[in-house]
């Protein structure tokens, strides 16, 4: 006869509310895995979708994710002309936030050559973006309507596409626009500050009596046309021909001194371990207080459903019960509380996981790790009761 | 005489709790012997030493001195004997029967019995058979499924007692039965007690305060100051 089972029948009530209290504690412990994991995904979730074998940035910059790196977009040209590369595209990244439906509207916006790689990696509504300006492609998560439009900076943009959930790596979702419609948000300055500007170059030239006036005039125009340039982008995504050496072309890369060649085993380790490396420890740091008040939690259902049984663990050992039964009883029901809270909380995030406003990304082996300490933690938790146990004399059966 | 004959040999069992200058004489060189089939009580005020009478006998204390035998097997000859498994023996030759029945309240009725007999080594539907068996015998059949919170004080301590004679052993010990019944039920269940210890040839040992019941025994232990003053 299973003592545990039939004790956990008549007390279904009691076990079944503990269980789900404990089984949400696992479910946060879950969902902290669940959201670390998730930290991952997203930051990687661009470096995985464009598939670059290398990321070109600016010298001296963990650029474009980490830091901000700025390169001048001709840059591409001569990437493009180096032994070894099959294929580049830059682009330029800029996290935005405006105002939609009266509510803070934040995302990352992405700009790509069109008639490069780089854009959205799968289109689930709409269309791509086939016109050099003024179209957008959205993340799902955007909740943004095909044919919506989108004020940013100057201009309106189209949505004509909806892609699957691509995000950034602080989980913002991406939409995504021309490169050149990128550069112009990103750097094209207003109408006001420009005028500002080309007045204090056209004094600055001036006071330079050496200058004839038509020098003054050229010089000018071609000072205006450098700062007023929108030619610039974040970095240059290389892809590699078959069979080249990615260590050699990204040194032939770095022969120009203004430019860093990023492997993206390099670029995958700045974000994994350098951007979310304290997120990670946060979120681990709270899984293991969680997991220590689980077993405390545990440990002291455990002990005083031990409490509560010692007339019934007396009146065993005075009928002469092994050990084994009672030890039995008390490491059963632990393990058995363990195996339906983790259900629960297993449960309650498979459920619930979407509706989390940061990416919750369950692991199997994550899953089967936790469940696994969740056994241990219910085994040692019922060494307490189990020990409580041991001591009671039979004669405490005695007696009214 | 052939030890066989007697259910319980008790020969100057002393027990002493504590050491030194705090110890305590809670028995003092008890001597008797019970015969299969005789119901015997053990009376005598709080504190005399009754209760510890019965958890020596049922190899609960270690008796300080003397010497005890159960069923032709001596358990204790100045502490226990070695080699002698002492819950093999309270599961196989003694049954008990508490002041508060300690029925195990997450078991049906059936299953409190059934409990004694599959630690005894039963099959599930051995142990099964012969609790119904015993329960019917008790006139509790229709209770059976029944949780003790749904049974009567009264039968409650049947199924107390069935469970006692689960394993059909030599001597039953009885910590003050009727003690938490009414004088009706406490009446049944010494008829019962009497009826059992007779068909199964048993020795019963009852530790009681109850004076009303003493006509029902067969001879009658007074306990004083730890000492058997009567009938020993």
């Amino acid at each position: 006869m299973n003592l545990a089972i039939r004790d956990i029948r008549y007390h279904r009530g009691r076990f079944i509310l503990t269980s789900i209290g404990l089984g949400l504690l696992l479910g946060v412990v879950i969902s902290m895995g669940g959201i670390y994991r998730g930290l991952i995904a997203d930051a990687l979730a661009i470096l995985h979708a464009n598939r670059a074998d290398i990321w070109v940035v600016q010298q001296g910059t963990n650029g474009p994710f980490a830091e901000s790196s700025r390169i001048p977009e001709e840059t591409r040209h001569r990437i493009a002309a180096v032994p070894g590369v099959a294929a580049v595209s830059p682009v330029a990244f800029q996290t935005i936030q405006i105002e939609r439906n009266n509510k803070p509207f934040r995302f990352f916006l992405i700009g790509y050559d069109p008639d490069s790689f780089g854009g959205p990696p799968s289109i689930i509504a709409g269309r791509n973006i086939r016109q050099k300006h003024y179209e957008m492609v959205a993340a799902r998560s955007m909740k943004i309507a095909l044919g919506e439009k989108i004020r940013l900076g100057q201009n309106e943009y189209s949505v004509v596409g909806i892609s699957e959930n691509i995000v950034s790596s602080s989980g913002d979702p991406a939409a995504y626009v021309t490169l050149a419609d990128a550069q112009e948000i990103q750097f094209k300055k207003s109408n006001h500050a420009i005028r500002n500007e080309r007045a204090k170059i056209g004094a600055g030239v001036a006071r330079n009596r050496a200058l004839s006036p038509q020098q003054a005039e050229l010089l000018k125009q071609s000072i205006i046309a450098t700062t007023e340039s929108t030619h610039t982008v974040n970095a240059v995504m290389v892809r590699l021909a078959t069979g080249a050496d990615l260590q050699e072309t990204q040194e032939l890369i770095q022969r120009w001194n203004q430019l860093r060649a990023i492997s993206d085993k390099e670029q995958t380790a700045i974000l994994a371990k350098g951007m979310i490396e304290k997120a990670r420890m946060q979120l681990g740091l709270f899984r293991i207080i969680l997991l220590v008040i689980s077993a405390v939690i545990i440990s002291l259902i455990i002990y005083t459903s031990t409490l509560d049984k010692i007339r019934v663990i007396a009146t065993l050992k005075l009928i002469g019960s092994q050990n084994r039964v009672i030890v039995g009883m008390i490491l059963q029901q632990s393990l058995l509380m363990g195996i339906l809270a983790y259900a629960i909380g297993y449960l309650t995030i498979l459920l619930t996981y979407e509706k989390f406003p940061r990416r919750i990304v369950l692991e199997a082996f994550d899953l089967q790790s936790l469940f696994v300490i969740v056994m241990a933690i219910c085994t040692l938790s019922s060494f307490v009761g189990i020990r409580k146990a041991l001591k009671v004399e039979p004669a405490e059966a005695l007696g009214g | 005489m052939d030890k066989s004959m007697y259910a319980i040999e008790v020969d100057n069992l002393t027990k002493i709790y504590g050491k030194g200058e705090t110890a305590v004489t809670a028995l003092r060189d008890a001597n008797f012997k019970v015969r299969p089939g005789e119901l015997v009580a053990i009376l005598g005020p709080s504190g005399s030493g009754k209760t510890t009478l019965l958890t020596c006998i049922g190899l609960i204390n270690e008796p300080t001195h003397g010497r005890v035998v159960i069923d032709g097997t001596a358990v204790a000859d100045e502490g226990w004997q070695s080699g002698i498994d002492l819950k093999k023996m309270r599961r196989e030759k003694l049954g008990f029967i508490f002041q508060a029945h300690n029925l195990i309240p997450f078991l049906t009725a059936q299953e409190n019995v059934m409990v004694a007999l599959e630690i005894n080594g039963l099959t599930r539907a051995e142990a099964k058979k012969r609790a119904g068996e015993l329960l019917d015998a008790l006139n509790l059949g229709h209770r059976i499924n029944n949780y003790p919170t749904a049974l009567s004080g009264g039968e409650s301590q049947r199924v107390a007692i069935a469970r006692a004679l689960a394993n059909r052993p030599s001597v039953i010990l009885a910590d003050e039965p009727t003690a938490a019944l009414d004088t009706e039920n406490g009446k049944n269940v010494m008829d019962l007690l009497k009826k059992l210890a007779v068909e199964n040839h048993s020795a019963i040992m009852v530790v009681t305060h109850d004076h009303r019941m003493v006509e029902n025994f067969d001879r009658i232990l007074q306990v004083s100051d730890g000492r058997i003053v009567v009938g020993a």
